[in-house]
């Protein structure tokens, strides 16, 4: 019977080709714009997260500007910091900008950034070529530097840098590793930097104190307690003042980040289902006319037996039917449209199966929901009625 | 033998506004396997009020209708179906076969509501096809058929499921009277292989080959001999 019904409903959707066509094609829309706008928000979205991910999700950043009294943290501050629980390490950094000389070539406006080894050793993915800074350049103040990419492409045009000796600010320096070069939406591009240990930093920058320090933390689950007890030292350390300096919590920002993304894609797929209900009517429409146009049918198959249940079926189906090839159609033009937007804006796209899921299953909801209102009156004709129509 | 239909005191009346239009005023009728009965009225005397329940496509009012000696006066929709697809064969006027269906698909079409698998479907089908005349023309649409082909194929599909009562309303009113002649001459012989069947007319021509005759006017049935010139009153 379910096979029959099936039967038949494709026998009246591809007699009416061109109305059936019509009236998919409001599904049609609706499904592709929903696959096409999903796709493409998830797809930016992925995007920035991972680049946003990238910069740690366990990292507590902390910017200190200070009071007139005291103009940074101390190393004994930031020792204390990271002594606290759950810190695994921190990395301070001392910088400032000056210039860069090799072999009689200058480079002006370089900034110099002191750093750790736990600046290195938290993101594998720092270091192109040689080797990072370590605890004993830290403890011998050694004259050694890592180098960003542009400085390498700028004074060691076809050379090695590994080894050779720079001059930063009046002081011989031994290049001993690279930076691997940043691309793209990368936040915080290191390429124009030279890093140097934060104890040889503290001498030749001039500089006394700690402007910024990272905090990694051993669980991101108790990220608030370690800010809030960041804070206190914090507090201790610069008198209560709490312009004296910032402090955020990676974890937060990224969670925030990912929340709004999927805010928007939902607020995409939802003006894009708005189609699907105009499609839906659409349908709903077409299952009326086509009731009218077979009230005599729907009067003899009653009349051969077809009980209300049976018809009303019948229709449901056919309605379903139109909704799932309008949705399948939907989900090949959206996924090729999506492709051509992405290749256009040039974002990295891939339709997810749970996208398709949802597609479908709007589809299906269309046909069922604006079918049952049609096929219920369809079961509902009173055969004699029917009958004598004609 | 058997009684296939027993009807009681039907009533049945329809309103226009606040005026009560008695169509069916008492109605006693029965009859038993193997009867061939027509059902003689002008137009309006509630012939067709009459084969609808007596199809029990519509209920009565009031009495009682037992058919094959089960009560029917009071069943809803869904078990009015199932009662029609078994017990009941329709052929109408108009023949009413559905126009993208081939012959055999039409005939089919009573056995998809009782449940039967394809195979037996249509070996049924194509059974009764032959039994009307139409071995041949299985795979021909109804537009490829003349009228009598067509009601040919109406009666088979009245039969296929082998119900106890096979019920034609005016089966010849949109045929010519030799075409007319020969579907009357099927509907004969099927009753002299036990078929019970009832014959809704104005006609005395038609109604004339039947072994019974009631008369209805204005809704009241009644049981007599022909009158001879009914038959120029048409
Ligand atoms: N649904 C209805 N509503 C109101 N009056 C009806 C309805 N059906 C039939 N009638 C009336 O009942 C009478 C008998 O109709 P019908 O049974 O169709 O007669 P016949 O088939 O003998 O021509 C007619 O007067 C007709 O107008
Ligand atoms: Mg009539």
């Amino acid at each position: 019977m379910l096979l029959e019904n099936i039967k038949m409903s494709w026998m009246n959707i591809v007699k009416n080709k061109l109305r059936s066509f019509l009236t998919m094609l409001g599904i049609v829309i609706g499904v592709a714009s929903i696959i096409a706008l999903i796709s493409l928000v998830q797809g930016a979205s992925d995007n920035i997260s991972s680049e946003v991910t990238k910069l740690g999700g366990n990292k507590i950043l902390i910017n200190i500007f200070g009071t007139p009294l005291k103009q940074g943290l101390s190393i004994n501050e930031a020792e204390n910091i990271g002594m606290l629980e759950n810190v695994h390490g921190y990395s301070p950094t001392i910088s400032g900008k000056t210039s860069v000389v090799y072999n009689g070539n200058v480079m002006e406006g370089i900034s110099v950034q002191g750093k750790n080894d736990v600046y290195f050793t938290t993101d594998p993915d720092l270091l192109h070529s040689g080797r990072a800074i370590n605890i004993l350049d830290l403890e011998s103040r050694s004259q050694v530097a890592v180098i960003g990419s542009n400085i390498v492409k700028d004074l060691f045009y076809a050379i090695d840098p590994l080894g050779k000796k720079i001059t930063i600010n009046g002081t011989s320096y031994v290049i001993i590793g690279t930076l691997k070069a940043t691309t793209g939406f990368s936040l915080g591009s290191t390429n124009d930097t030279v890093v140097i240990p934060y104890t040889t930093a503290f001498r030749s920058l001039g500089v006394k104190t700690i402007s910024s320090l990272d905090v990694f933390l051993d669980d991101t689950n108790l990220a608030d307690e370690t800010v809030m007890a960041i804070k206190g030292v914090l507090n201790q350390a610069f008198n209560y003042k709490e312009d004296a300096y910032t402090i955020f919590n990676m974890g937060d920002i990224i969670e925030s980040f990912q929340s709004i993304m999927s805010m928007m894609s939902l607020l995409l797929a939802g003006i894009a289902a708005i189609s699907l209900v105009v499609g839906g009517i659409g349908i709903m429409n077409m299952m009326l006319v086509a009731i009218t146009e077979r009230t005599t049918e729907i009067g003899l198959r009653k009349a051969l037996g077809a009980t209300p249940f049976t018809i009303q079926l019948q229709f449901l189906i056919e309605s379903i039917f139109l909704s799932i090839i309008g949705g399948l159609a939907g989900i090949l033009l959206g996924t090729l449209l999506a492709n051509i937007l992405a290749a256009l804006i040039g974002v990295w796209v891939s339709v997810s199966l749970p996208t398709y899921t949802l597609a479908m299953g709007f589809s299906a909801a269309v046909g069922i929901i604006f079918g049952f209102m049609p096929a219920r009156r369809a079961s509902r004709l009173n055969p004699i009625d029917a009958l004598r129509s004609l | 033998m058997n009684e296939i239909l027993n009807m009681q005191d039907i009533c049945k009346s329809y309103f226009i506004g606040e005026e009560e239009i008695k169509v069916l005023q008492n109605v006693v009728l029965t009859m038993h396997q193997g009867d061939f009965l027509s059902v003689l009225g002008p137009s309006g005397s509630g012939k067709s009020t009459l084969m609808n329940i007596i199809g029990c496509l519509d209920i009565p009012d009031s009495g009682r209708y037992l058919l094959t000696g089960h009560d029917v006066s009071n069943l809803d929709e869904t078990e009015l179906a199932r009662i029609r697809n078994k017990e009941i064969g329709f052929v109408f006027q108009s023949f009413y076969l559905l126009p993208r269906l081939s012959a055999l698909q039409n005939v089919e079409l009573p056995l998809v509501y009782s449940g039967l698998p394809p195979s037996e479907r249509r070996k049924r089908a194509a059974q009764m096809l032959s039994r009307v005349g139409l071995g041949d023309k299985m795979r021909n649409l109804p537009n490829q058929l003349s009228g009598g082909q067509q009601q040919r194929v109406a009666i088979a599909r009245a039969l296929v499921t082998n119900p106890s009562l096979l019920l034609a309303d005016e089966p010849t009113g949109a045929l010519d009277q030799a075409t007319g002649q020969q579907i009357i001459h099927l509907f004969e012989e099927l009753n002299r292989d036990g078929k019970t069947i009832i014959i809704i007319t104005h006609d005395c021509n038609i109604a004339a080959h039947a072994c019974r005759v009631v008369h209805i006017l204005d809704g009241r049935l009644t049981e007599k001999e022909l009158i001879p010139d009914a038959a120029g009153k048409h």
